[in-house]
């Protein structure tokens, strides 16, 4: 519907525009990351594209690729009623550390992205250049990693407070909470310590 | 109500002396009169909501009364799931309420975690609190919670402090284990043979 503005990205920014595709009516151009704000300015600010609100803006991790992570930005523009995806990739995998996670932040052309981009930065470490506000958003300040790359392990929990091992009394914590065989269900909880299977 | 009516015949070197338990009394009392600290976090609070309103009315078992203050309370009824952000304080509400105090976990997120093993989510309150009784179901219906109130008197009343699960009706995995068998002699065809 929109391929037009995936014309005029590529006529106007040329080079920038690393690949597009098209496929059930969505556009989505990848776009070079040191170009990414000038890119979300022109969609912003061009009478012919005109994309006014910033529908959602998010990360995907591809650990196999190199860059391996994605912003994508979902665009939408209530005058011309027509969208466009625009993604950019960052980031690189150098001795299991996360290195060049950077892009410009877009808050300035959007005030909705604050939020988005906390998020991102949260779940993926992308670190957004000029961001007002770059905090953590779901977790808690104390967590180490970030939780949605994909070699985050998936059972790691990091708790706030200790768990209890003694009961009220003082002595070690026998019994977990009675789920299982021997109370009659043929069922048992995962990470059953007391007796149970598995 | 019927344990304060005993009649009790004292013989022998006994004779002409009464002797009962305060424990007894008291706990009672405080059966009957749990005074309830909702804290609800997840989509079990609708069916907490269902419990507490008329059509299944909690005030039958001396238990309607909510106190929005850990203070006043002395039943935590854990309703939801326990993000390891809010365990602090789930931590602290509890340690602000008075002794005796007792703790409810409703719901399989507040017993165990539920589905939700991942980074951010407690495996069950009580890797936080001690926990009295526990009442699976995702989310349990009014009946279960209704059988884990009273398993929690009968408790209160006996002095356990033993954790306790309310047990469904009847065991969810033994109509499986049955279709696997009418499945072995040949599909579901056997199905009007049970009702």
């Amino acid at each position: 519907m929109s391929k037009a503005a995936l014309e005029k990205l590529r006529a106007k920014f040329g080079d920038a525009i690393l690949e597009t595709h098209s496929q059930h009516g969505d556009d989505t151009a990848v776009i070079a990351s040191e170009r990414w704000r000038e890119v979300c300015e022109f969609c912003r600010k061009d009478p012919g594209l005109s994309f006014d609100m910033l529908t959602d803006l998010c990360g995907v991790d591809f650990p196999e690729r190199a860059p391996r992570i994605e912003v994508v930005i979902h665009l939408y523009s209530t005058q011309k009623r027509h969208r466009v995806r625009l993604k950019t990739r960052v980031g690189e995998t150098v001795d299991e550390e996360l290195v060049n996670c950077a892009v410009d932040t877009v808050v300035p052309v959007w005030a909705g992205a604050n939020w988005f981009e906390r998020e991102t930065f949260d779940m993926y470490g992308v670190t957004f250049k000029g961001h007002p506000d770059l905090r953590r958003i779901l977790m808690y300040p104390e967590f180490e990693g970030h939780p949605l790359l994909k070699d985050y392990p998936a059972e790691k929990t990091q708790p706030l407070i200790p768990y209890r091992e003694t009961d009220e009394d003082g002595k070690p914590l026998e019994k977990q909470a009675p789920f299982g065989p021997d109370e009659g269900m043929s069922f048992g909880r995962k990470h059953f310590t007391n007796g149970g299977e598995a | 109500m019927g344990e304060l009516n005993r009649t009790v015949t004292l013989e022998g070197s006994e004779a002409g002396f009464a002797t009962t338990k305060v424990d007894a009394l008291l706990g009672w009392a405080r059966k009957y009169s749990l005074f309830a600290y909702p804290f609800v976090t997840a989509c079990c609070g609708m069916e907490y909501m269902a419990l507490a309103s008329p059509r299944f009315d909690l005030a039958r078992f001396g238990a309607e009364a909510p106190r929005f203050s850990p203070r006043q309370a002395d039943l935590l009824w854990v309703v939801g799931t326990i993000s390891q952000r809010q365990a602090p304080v789930l931590r602290r509400v509890y340690e602000q309420m008075m002794a005796p105090k007792w703790v409810l976990a409703f719901g399989t997120c507040a017993s165990s975690g539920g589905f939700y093993d991942n980074y951010t989510t407690v495996a069950g309150i009580d890797k936080i609190i001690p926990c009295d009784v526990y009442i699976p179901g995702c989310p349990p219906r009014p009946e279960a919670v209704i059988d884990g109130l009273l398993l929690l008197q009968d408790k209160i009343a006996s002095g356990d402090r033993r954790p306790g699960v309310v047990k469904p009706r009847e065991d969810p995995l033994k109509d499986l284990v049955q279709l696997r068998k009418k499945g072995d002699k040949g599909g579901r065809s056997s199905d009007k043979e049970s009702t």
